[in-house]
């Protein structure tokens, strides 16, 4: 393996081309969003996309943020070349939802908020509070894993650049 | 509203806390195993590198490990951390600082009294760096430290660790003092890590992620 340090600025980008394409999956094939994580009722964008643009003048950052923000200025930024580097999820799994940000370069999860569980009020509350939100976590972080697995499979395999990227630009090229 | 501080420091329930209503969570894989009998081992070495107290001491930093349930009180006995299938247990980081301006008034005073002593105009470099040493050493054991803490979820079979916070700083203790701790190395998820620890990888599909470079989805 290489040295942490050096692989972790090295692949970065891995993690903003992950959001990206989960953007577009979202867009474009919930169904395959439900095929990959079979709980899941539906996945969508929250209230905050940052993207990032590399020039070689330096490093461009775009922030969408408020609950009726719409995305357009996103698609803009993607058709300019940048690539999304974190987003607030919203994931339902039946009518329950989970609020969370998931960091493109890090896959760092922040801000998550479970549906609502039970009260701690005494001491004898605690060991099962604690099971029950493991439990709900495990559902986003399951979700993350196996998402980044099926998207790292397709990124090194011949179906990135002969389906999935003409997929992507055809895509930023609809929209508005 | 005394009581209701309490109540919530004795049910685990601190602010970066994983009961809180909003968490972060940075994600470990855990390599390599821990001798039998695991949980024995696992409590000894939790009470080993268990939080020192520093207040009423010099030094100015202390970390270490300490119970979910009562992190001013750690306790490893029996199985205080072992929850359903789960390690839950914290890292507990106390530091002092200093205010500058609180430095800069007793260096003043000291230096005043010095000169005056001496009958100087002047005190050499190296006096001033005693001077200053000694009082960060006076104030130190003057001042109690800020703890922090924050929570860990260890599953030792799946070899999964959840740390509750993305602090640069905090992720790095925590790395630092678990493979000193246990013996292990313990290995952040990130894009690389999580690509490269998928343990179905192709010989040729590992060569591919090395030699890999930034898509363009423009043009």
């Amino acid at each position: 393996m290489l040295d942490i340090a050096i692989a972790y600025s090295r692949y970065r980008f891995l993690g903003n081309e992950y959001l990206t394409w989960l953007w577009y999956l979202i867009e474009n094939n919930p169904k395959k969003l439900n095929h990959i994580d079979k709980k899941l009722t539906s996945l969508a964008i929250g209230n905050r996309m940052v993207l990032e643009n590399s020039h070689r003048e330096g490093l461009e950052t775009i922030t969408i943020k408020g609950d009726e923000a719409g995305l357009e200025e996103g698609i803009l930024a993607l058709k300019k070349g940048a690539l999304v580097n974190e987003v607030n999820f919203l994931y339902t799994c039946g009518d329950q939802i989970w609020k969370f940000n998931l960091k493109g370069e890090s896959l760092n999860i922040s801000s998550l908020k479970t549906p609502e569980t039970g009260k701690v009020e005494t001491k004898e509350d605690i060991e099962g509070a604690v099971l029950e939100r493991i439990f709900l976590y495990d559902n986003v972080v399951e979700f993350v894993e196996i998402s980044f697995q099926i998207f790292i499979r397709k990124r090194l395999s011949d179906e990135w650049q002969t389906k999935v990227v003409p997929q992507v630009k055809e895509w930023l090229s609809n929209s508005k | 509203m005394w009581l209701f501080v309490h109540h919530k420091l004795a049910v685990g329930y601190h602010p970066m806390g994983l009961l809180s209503p909003s968490v972060s969570i940075t994600r470990y894989q855990v390599q390599g195993r821990i001798d039998d009998p695991v949980l024995e081992h696992i409590a000894i070495s939790l009470k080993k590198y268990a939080i020192s107290e520093i207040d009423n001491d010099a030094a100015e930093k202390s970390c270490g490990w300490t119970s979910f349930e009562q992190p001013y009180n750690p306790d490893f006995e029996g199985s205080s951390y072992n929850f359903g299938t789960y390690l839950v247990f914290s890292l507990r980081i106390d530091k002092k600082s200093i205010p500058s301006k609180i430095l800069k008034k007793h260096y003043a005073i000291e230096e005043t009294k010095r000169l005056a002593e001496s009958g100087r105009q002047f005190i050499s470099r190296n006096e001033k760096k005693l001077v200053k040493e000694q009082i960060l050493h006076f104030l130190s054991m003057r001042i109690p430290a800020t703890p922090n803490i924050y929570d860990i979820v260890w599953n030792y079979e799946e070899g999964k660790l959840w740390f509750f916070t993305n602090l640069k700083a905090a992720n790095e203790e925590l790395e630092t003092l678990f493979t000193e701790s246990f013996k292990l190395s313990l290995i952040r998820y990130f894009p690389y890590t999580a690509a490269d620890l998928a343990d179905d990888l192709t010989d040729s599909e590992r060569d591919r992620l090395n030699r890999i470079s930034p898509v363009s989805f423009t043009g």
